[in-house]
């Protein structure tokens, strides 16, 4: 299968709540480095209020991705608060009444995502901020599509650009957010918020990966 | 770390608890809407129906800032974050809702990235709303950047002479665009410089996230902890308030003649005393430089959890801001008659 349902939404969401809670350490010693080491508790708390809410219920990718950035918006602030909030709020309106995700509806709303995001913070690859995971991320899924590959295939790709970009905002020096300060001395250091960033995307496509492989799998009740 | 605590976590919600007790003849907590449950500090009697509201906000952990400056002709409302983070839009939404008295609203603030975005954000929540809201960013910090790049400064202890100036001007009347520019003007006006002599602490950590050594100490260092533009042995408060003097009076310019506001605030882990060591050396180093204070201000005012060290603020007032200046204010962190 080429899509995920949207309805389907309760295991994608719920990967991204734990790889975030999975990396809560991991996350504030980054921050800790050239930061002030408060991204993995804030994150975490965000993120598990939103899974607290949800409960044993069932949501849509589209309805998961609003109550979570909505959640990080109302309940987070900092910095993080605004910019996840939004690109999760980009990226549920364009999945709104859709009943399936594929390639081109998930280009559309990670775009959208970015397209957000822009429009609130000033900075642009190679400033040594998330966007240095999100924007090849996206780079990668236009690629594949325009190479006719599968999404499965494509999302794959996706978690190695995010990868890819995250590890060269340690090269960098940054630009924006509080380690800009620092400026040429963040030089050698990861920035936390491309880590996080790279952690949801790669837990969001794995889940529908994994989505899409079981749907392949032939209901054994049937044979 | 030895404190006063029950859960870190919970420090905030506490403090502000503790905070509204004590002072319930200047401020009282309001919560406008279920999502933010931290609610907002406002002002006891609110926003004077027929002024403007003004309202500003930022991370904890800066006592008295922000609520400190909650209160008659300051003030009206205050957005509260957790420690050195910004509060969230709707934080900041319900500020403005609870300072609104249908004249609109001024959100003075300083220059952070986190506060940048939300205010932002709210800003347009509170236009759907028909809360008309303007705002001025207090970029005070010399140090921070170039002064050809003065937008990307930080504010520091200067934001409280914004407050002071545009609190003043909506109590007297003023209309939004009114109080904006005394604001703004109040801004444009004022330079400061901090300098550390030891880092501080978020509670919820329990040791210190940058370091300064023993017998060093970091000029220029910010609010957060954000490094200073150099690290030199320690000095003596004299050698320290000319390090101070010479950043930020060049940089406005101050001139001889000139009349100013100065404004020394601790850290938070000096002693008084040693600020009035401080100010005592600043006066000298003015007078020399026939700048003329016309009023001045020691304390705690702006700082940073349980760091040492101080800031200078530098304001030149004219005929215009002196009355503003002056008029009295009754807040829990400023109180004049």
């Amino acid at each position: 299968m080429e899509y995920v349902l949207n309805k389907n939404g309760r295991g994608i969401l719920l990967s991204m709540v734990r790889a975030i809670q999975e990396n809560k350490a991991y996350l504030g010693e980054i921050d800790g480095l050239i930061g002030d080491g408060d991204h993995g508790m804030n994150m975490n708390k965000g993120f598990s209020v939103y899974a607290e809410t949800l409960g044993e219920n069932e949501t849509s990718v589209s309805d998961g991705l609003y109550d979570l950035g909505t959640n990080l918006l109302n309940k987070i602030g900092g910095s993080m608060g605004p910019i996840y909030g939004t690109i999760l709020l980009h990226m549920s309106e364009q999945a709104e009444d859709v009943e399936r995700i594929d390639l081109p509806q998930f280009i559309k709303m990670l775009e959208s995502g970015m397209e957000g995001l822009y429009e609130i913070v000033d900075a642009r690859p190679g400033d040594k901020t998330l966007v240095d995971t999100l924007y090849p991320a996206l780079a990668a899924l236009k690629a594949a599509e325009g190479a006719g590959k599968s999404f499965t295939v494509a999302l794959e790709d996706m978690k190695t650009a995010a990868e890819t970009g995250k590890e060269s905002t340690r090269n960098l020096a940054a630009k924006y957010g509080r380690s800009a300060r620092l400026g040429e001395r963040s030089r050698g250091f990861l920035d936390a918020g491309a880590v996080s960033c790279c952690i949801i995307l790669k837990a969001m496509a794995s889940s529908m990966q994994k989505q899409m492989e079981d749907e392949d799998v032939p209901d054994s009740d049937w044979l | 770390m030895q404190r006063i605590l029950n859960n870190p976590d919970h420090i905030v919600d506490e403090m502000l608890e503790g905070f509204a007790k004590c002072h319930p003849d200047i401020v009282k907590r309001v919560f406008p809407s279920e999502d933010n449950a931290r609610g907002v500090v406002a002002a006891r009697e609110g926003c004077v129906p027929g002024t403007v509201g003004v309202v500003t906000g930022g991370g904890s952990g800066h006592k008295p800032a922000f609520i400190g400056y909650v209160g008659k002709n300051m003030c009206d409302a205050a957005a509260v974050g957790e420690i050195c983070s910004s509060p969230t839009a709707l934080a900041f939404l319900d500020a403005f809702r609870a300072a609104n008295g249908g004249q609109g609203v001024a959100c003075l603030y300083g220059n952070y990235s986190g506060d940048n975005m939300n205010v932002k954000m709210a800003v347009k929540m509170a236009k759907k709303e028909g809360i008309a809201v303007k705002t001025v960013i207090a970029n005070d910090d010399v140090a921070s950047a170039p002064k050809d790049q003065r937008e990307k400064r930080r504010g520091v202890a200067g934001e409280i002479l914004m407050w002071k100036c545009g609190g003043a001007k909506a109590a007297l009347g003023g209309t939004l665009d009114e109080v904006i520019a005394a604001a703004q003007k109040a801004v444009d006006l004022t330079r400061s410089v901090g300098i550390g002599l030891t880092p501080c602490t978020l509670p919820a950590v329990g040791h210190p996230n940058f370091e300064i050594k023993d017998g060093t100490m970091e000029v220029g260092i910010g609010h957060h902890g954000e490094p200073g533009i150099e690290v030199c042995p320690l000095e003596t408060a004299g050698q320290m308030a000319k390090r101070m003097v010479d950043i930020v009076v060049p940089d406005y310019p101050f001139r001889a003649g000139d009349e100013t506001v100065v404004l020394v605030s601790g850290l938070g882990a000096t002693p008084l005393m040693e600020l009035y060591v401080l100010f005592n050396e600043i006066e000298k180093l003015l007078k020399e430089r026939n700048i003329r204070i016309y009023k001045s201000y020691v304390g705690n005012l702006f700082t940073s959890l349980d760091m040492m060290g101080a800031t200078l603020t530098i304001m030149k007032v004219d005929e215009e801001m002196k009355p503003l200046i002056d008029l009295p204010v009754n807040c829990a962190g400023w109180k004049q008659f």
